[in-house]
């Protein structure tokens, strides 16, 4: 059976591993460190942890300041306050002077389930996105979590890292994938079609694309983990190759994934292109594997789409 | 007033000068409340931080924020003539290709420690930036100034609150309260008063002067170092649009340029020519 591990338990866990081979590494909290998973550095290392309290504005500002003193302070709270209610200040005190913050955000889509929609961002990565020198990731699994928060620590610059709450499968194999910020990842070579997901919904489209191969239906499979910088070339290179494009996402429909998709693709070459994400809808209450059933962002949908693409 | 004092009145009435000047240039800008804090830099940059223009990146260097970050015409004519970049380039501010940025730009600006504009952030860094100095166990020290208007955001509150908790002493904060924002008089736009008692509650130690006076300026800097485990605000009284008569006082000074007129008018005041 599959392993199940919440990437904000990866988090945690790496956390602790970067802290003992950098010094410069701190970590900030808004009261939040037992969900978010930070208080295994907390007690690790107390000196370098700081809680800032039920203080988003200025969780993301300490960082800031923290960080043109030459520290690497990873913050992290929920994503629906640190991408929504902190934005202006990781806008104006982080990404303006392109600050070390490493904003990790957890309890990200609406697989936070049963808090509902005012604990579900779906709009962070769309937030994110749009700021000047920002990078953008979002992990899939543990072994990818791992690999990008490890790429993210050796980054200069702001990176934000979309986390979840719920556990999911382990996909990748440790020993044999590297993870590249930038560089998207194929997970399965097809010619038929192409499904290109991002987070926890890469499980997801290889679920999918097993169902499809018994139909005979040859799929090739991209994970972007890194939303910006967008890996254009393996994105060009899929249209050119099969018949069409899907995306997948746990995010609103509007501002993530498929948006980035659909710009790289109208701007260089234009092909079929079906997205999934929320249909710019906020969520609702319920357990996650309900919420995905509900919101669309299943297999079924996703084998779906595809048969759309390959009949039209 | 002696000799150390008319050294300083001398920069600082060439800061003001500075500031018309820049402001007329510019065509845009903040004057008013540039004014009402030309002696606390002229103090902290003149006579107080040890810093070097030579070595903008000094490793134990104290550091000024400007979190009013409006008022940078201030801080970019006190960085000039204290040499960290020509005073030729004052003439630039706000215009298209200039180092001189509306608000404070931290990546172009020799000198300046954080980019701030947008009310409460400064503060809020100068917090990591104290945090920062006490983890790497430095002597330096981090000073920060604030609007009186600045005072109405939530996110100041939240800095204040963590400087106190995490007993930043090093940290020295610096209310201009020259009682104007831009909207009218902070009692009818917001009131903040009582404002001693508001910093004190959140467990500051609290320093009440008059922000032109420059040996009250001192004493106060000399006070704040000397207080063991808490974080020192200065309440400096202030007058907006300080130097210039006709922009005393005036909510109207805070964003907008003078004019030629104006310009030459308030000039000569400040001390006949150029």
């Amino acid at each position: 059976m599959t392993k199940k591990i919440a990437t904000r338990e990866t988090y945690g866990e790496t956390l602790v591993e970067l802290g003992k081979g950098n010094e410069n590494i701190v970590v900030l909290d808004a009261d939040l460190s037992k969900s978010t998973k930070t208080h295994g550095f907390s007690k690790e290392f107390p000196n370098r942890f700081f809680n800032m309290g039920i203080a988003e504005q200025n969780l993301m500002g300490t960082a800031a300041g923290l960080a043109a003193s030459g520290k690497i302070p990873f913050a992290s709270t929920f994503a629906v306050f640190a991408a929504g209610r902190a934005f202006e200040i990781i806008r104006n005190s982080i990404c303006y002077p392109k600050l070390n913050v490493k904003i990790c955000a957890t309890h990200a889509g609406i697989t936070v389930g049963e808090d509902g929609a005012s604990h579900q961002a779906i709009e962070d990565l769309a937030l994110m996105r749009a700021l000047p020198n920002m990078t953008v990731i979002n992990p899939a699994d543990a072994v990818s979590a791992k690999a990008l928060l490890n790429e993210a620590a050796k980054y200069n610059g702001p990176v934000y890292v979309r986390l979840g709450r719920a556990k999911v499968p382990v996909i990748y194999n440790e020993k044999d994938t590297e993870f590249v910020i930038g560089k998207g990842m194929e997970v399965k070579t097809g010619q038929d079609i192409t499904i290109i997901a991002t987070g926890i919904m890469v499980e997801t489209a290889i679920k999918a694309c097993e169902e499809l191969e018994k139909e005979n239906i040859s799929v090739r499979v991209i994970d972007i983990h890194t939303l910006k910088p967008i890996d254009k070339d393996i994105i060009v290179k899929a249209a050119k190759e099969t018949k069409g494009i899907i995306t997948v996402e746990e995010h609103n429909i509007i501002g993530g994934l498929g948006s980035a998709v659909a710009e790289v693709l109208a701007e260089n070459y234009p092909s079929q292109l079906k997205r999934i994400g929320i249909n710019d809808t906020f969520g609702e209450s319920g357990k996650p594997d309900e919420l995905m059933k509900k919101y669309g962002l299943t297999s079924e949908n996703i084998i779906l789409k595809a048969k759309e693409i390959l009949q039209g | 007033m002696n000799n150390r004092y008319q050294e300083l009145k001398k920069i600082a009435t060439q800061i003001r000068k500075d500031i018309v000047e820049m402001t007329n240039a510019a065509g845009s800008g903040h004057p008013g409340g540039s004014l009402s804090a030309a002696d606390i830099l002229t103090v902290l940059y003149f006579n107080k931080m040890n810093i070097d223009p030579e070595n903008p990146k000094l490793e134990n260097r104290d550091k000024f924020v400007l979190s009013k970050g409006h008022a940078a015409p201030v801080l970019y004519s006190t960085l000039a003539r204290r040499g960290y970049f020509s005073p030729k380039e004052l003439l630039k501010l706000r215009k298209i290709g200039s180092i001189l940025q509306g608000h404070p730009d931290m990546k172009g600006i020799p000198g300046v420690e954080m980019s701030t504009g947008s009310l409460g952030q400064g503060f809020s860094t100068s917090v990591g930036m104290a945090l920062a100095s006490k983890l790497d166990k430095k002597d330096n020290r981090i000073y920060v100034l604030l609007g009186d208007g600045e005072m109405n955001e939530g996110l100041v509150w939240e800095a204040a609150m963590a400087a106190a908790h995490y007993k930043l002493d090093n940290l020295t904060a610096i209310l201009d309260y020259n009682g104007l924002q831009i909207d009218g008089k902070n009692e009818d736009v917001m009131n903040i008063k009582p404002v001693d008692e508001k910093w004190k509650s959140f467990g500051w130690n609290v320093i009440e002067i008059d922000g032109h006076n420059f040996e009250e300026i001192i004493n106060a800097f000399e006070k704040a170092e000397g207080n063991n485990e808490k974080p020192t605000m200065i309440i400096a009284k202030t007058v907006k649009g300080k130097g210039v008569s006709f922009m005393e006082n005036e909510a109207s000074w805070h964003g907008t340029a003078p004019k030629d007129e104006d310009k030459e008018k308030a000039l000569m005041e400040l001390g006949g020519e150029k």
